[in-house]
């Protein structure tokens, strides 16, 4: 049996949440490998839940809004677009691969686009295999390092 | 002031001591003929007209110029005395010698008998009044102007005869020259009566518009006078209740309102970018703002359709979609103009025989009645060409009886490439969001769209709601709409901000953000994220405070808390922290 990713997908009620619905709705098929967080905005997506995410075993993390200039929040997900670049130089600083952690704009029309992203993500994700964290030990010198 | 009794032709008059005989005979109703008095400037008796006969009662009498002889007690005025009219007929007469075609001379020459002035008859338009020196210096203050020579060379002139940089263009003395010697020559190359079309205000003090609320006039402190050089104040004299205060300033009033509705309409494209149509360059080429203005019967032309040398045109070409449905400037469709240049041309038709050209990419006659009256616009002979105007040009006159202007297209209709001959061309321009919509937008927290329309709350289901409650919209500033659209939705959102103002209170969703007060260090990193203008700063306590009537639970500022001192309502952190467990383990 191949690979399959556990993906953690935090999607904004107004435009993602509806857009996965319709897909729903509209019978498209999609890999189950995405669960599903309703938030109100992309904006509320805090980097800790993505951390949070991976640390408890995700293999990659989604991060869905409405188009830039068609938040329901009028800039939230500009917000969103500027945390999760850094999110991705904390998850490097980490020994994740930044490509697990993907932004994407999904308006409530785009059934059809949201299936196209969980698809080709999961793909992605499968090629490129299990997460794993490494634990790193703390070594106090490095610490030392730092603040010298 | 001391006060003198006076008799003017047998009427007893009571005037102030040092007043001129003209003002009491004005206050009368007794008119005396004058060229050169002007109320609000220091008499100056050149023109010698509003001579009259002054007596004592004892036997002694003078002639006179009313206008700058003061009044003294027990003066008898008379103005109709054979010795009167012989001197105002001879001083007349010598100023026809000098200028006889001016017409205010030749009136009064009618008025006098005068068939032939005995001195014969000068060819001069300038009789030396000196109503535009004086109004330059003691009115405008700008002293641009002044006498010149001596005797009979005396004339009015600039200093060198040269162009005044002292002159600032106010066209006071121009308005004041009694003769027409003085005239303003056309700056923009565009004549007065062209010039008047826009619907902006013509002088420095004037109403916005006719229909305008409160309907009193403003003054323009750029243009005037009074403003730029401190003089002339005219408009202060004049008013009878003394309503002009040159210092008053603008002032900001707070109003307490439980709902807010914006209307702030839209601008009209200016076509002068679009070269090809050549709006600016021929006098001709007019919008369809100004062939409104024109067809106004209170307007400048009093209604009439007229060419800028003030003849009617033979042939108008009617050019749709300026500005609108053009990739280079608005995608969209302006939605009014096929209907109004339908209309222009039925006005056309009725007033005037000239020809009318409609040229359209699709006419969209989607109203109910629309359709019916542009059959009815077919009906009545109108030209209606299926082809955006291409280009303007001058025609050079090839034939004498088709107007100068030739305006190309395309009749994709019948596919070929035709030019028309045409007098006047009327472009309508687009209809585009504010020039400030953005600016008001932020202030209302109403997101912009893309062309600068306001963005309603949903585009089918809430047309006159914004994402922010209690804020309505209505008209233009939502996208380019017709009357009976703007009145429908003006409508609504009257009733929606009613709906508020009836209930008296306002229910509070249950998902909000709050802010624990112990927690929050002041940072105040979250107070500029939140578009809603949510949070505000206790200066005094050092913290950041969430208005939940306000807070439209987005989450962002929760995200963003580095204290984790703000919770999402229904949304918290422990309750996703948790879904993310349940779903992983």
């Amino acid at each position: 049996m191949s690979f399959e990713p556990k993906i953690i997908g935090f999607l904004c009620n107004w435009c993602s949440y509806t857009g996965a619905d319709l897909a729903g709705t509209a019978r498209m098929k999609y890999p189950a490998n995405l669960m599903s967080i309703r938030v109100m905005c992309s904006g509320r997506v805090d980097p800790g839940f993505v951390l949070d995410a991976f640390r408890r075993g995700a293999d990659g993390v989604l991060v869905c809004g409405c188009h830039p200039g068609d938040c329901h929040y009028v800039d939230g997900n500009h917000k969103c677009m500027r945390r999760m670049p850094l999110t991705r130089r904390i998850m490097k600083g980490m020994g994740i691969d930044p490509a697990r952690l993907r932004l994407e704009w999904v308006s409530a029309s785009e059934g059809a686009r949201f299936r196209e992203i969980v698809s080709e993500f999961t793909e992605q994700l499968r090629r490129m295999g299990p997460l794993e964290l490494k634990e790193i030990e703390f070594d106090p010198a490095l610490e030392g390092a730092h603040h010298a | 002031m001391a006060k003198v009794n006076i008799k003017i032709d047998g009427h007893p008059i009571e005037v102030e001591k040092g007043s001129f005989i003209l003002e009491a005979a004005k206050a009368l109703g007794i008119s005396i003929p004058t060229l050169c008095y002007y109320p609000h400037m220091t008499p100056y008796a050149a023109c010698r007209i509003c001579a009259v006969e002054i007596r004592d009662g004892k036997g002694w009498s003078k002639i006179v110029t009313a206008c700058n002889y003061p009044v003294w007690d027990g003066m008898e005025v008379l103005t109709t005395t054979p010795r009167v009219l012989n001197a105002r007929r001879v001083n007349l007469e010598m100023l026809m010698s000098q200028c006889a075609p001016v017409p205010v001379l030749q009136e009064l020459a009618r008025e006098f008998g005068i068939d032939k002035p005995r001195w014969g008859t000068g060819e001069d338009t300038c009789i030396l009044c000196g109503l535009c020196v004086r109004i330059c210096d003691e009115v405008v203050g700008a002293h641009a102007l002044a006498f010149s020579d001596r005797g009979i060379h005396r004339r009015v002139a600039t200093p060198f005869d040269d162009t005044s940089s002292d002159c600032i263009l106010c066209g006071a003395c121009a308005s004041v020259c009694p003769t027409g010697h003085i005239t303003m020559e056309d700056i923009d190359q565009r004549t007065v009566i062209h010039r008047d079309l826009t619907l902006g205000p013509n002088a420095a003090i004037s109403l916005p518009f006719r229909q305008a609320v409160p309907n009193v006039p403003r003054i323009d402190p750029q243009r005037c006078i009074h403003f730029t050089t401190g003089g002339c104040g005219i408009c202060s004299q004049v008013c009878p209740k003394e309503c002009i205060h040159y210092d008053d300033v603008d002032t900001f009033e707070e109003i307490e309102a439980g709902a807010v509705i914006v209307a702030t309409g839209f601008d009209n494209f200016d076509p002068t970018p679009l070269k090809q149509y050549g709006y600016g360059r021929y006098a001709n080429v007019i919008t369809a703002e100004e062939f409104e203005r024109m067809n106004n019967a209170a307007g400048p032309t009093g209604g009439h359709v007229v060419l800028e040398n003030g003849q009617e045109p033979r042939s108008i070409a009617i050019i749709h979609c300026v500005g609108s449905r053009d990739e280079n400037h608005h995608s969209y469709c302006s939605r009014v103009c096929c209907m109004y240049a339908l209309k222009f041309a039925h006005l056309v038709k009725e007033k005037t025989n000239a020809e009318v050209y409609q040229l359209y990419i699709d006419l969209r006659s989607f109203g109910k009645g629309y359709e019916e009256f542009y059959q009815r616009i077919l009906d009545e002979g109108v030209n209606v060409i299926r082809g955006r105007g291409a280009e303007v040009i001058p025609s050079g006159n090839r034939r004498k009886d088709e107007g100068p202007l030739l305006v190309q297209c395309e009749d994709t209709l019948i596919g070929r490439f035709r030019e028309i001959p045409v007098d006047m061309v009327i472009l309508c321009t687009a209809l585009e969001a504010r020039r400030d919509a953005k600016e008001t937008g932020r202030k209302f927290n109403i997101s912009v769209g893309a062309d600068g329309w306001f963005i309603e709350a949903h585009p089918k289901l809430a047309p006159v709601s914004t994402s922010t409650d209690g804020i309505f919209l209505a008209g233009t500033c939502q996208g380019a709409k017709d009357i009976p659209d703007t009145v429908a939705q003006g409508g609504a959102a009257a009733a929606q901000a009613m709906k508020l103002l009836c209930l008296g209170e306002v229910l509070l969703d249950a998902a909000y953000a709050e802010i624990d007060e112990t927690y929050c260090s002041g940072c105040r990193l979250c107070n500029d994220l939140c578009a809603y203008s949510a949070l505000e700063f206790d200066e005094a306590k050092k913290v950041s405070r969430i208005n939940p009537a306000l807070c439209k639970a987005c989450g962002t500022c929760v995200a963003a808390c580095p204290a984790g001192a703000i919770t999402g309502r229904h949304f918290t952190d422990d309750q996703i922290y948790a879904q993310i467990e349940g779903m992983l383990t």
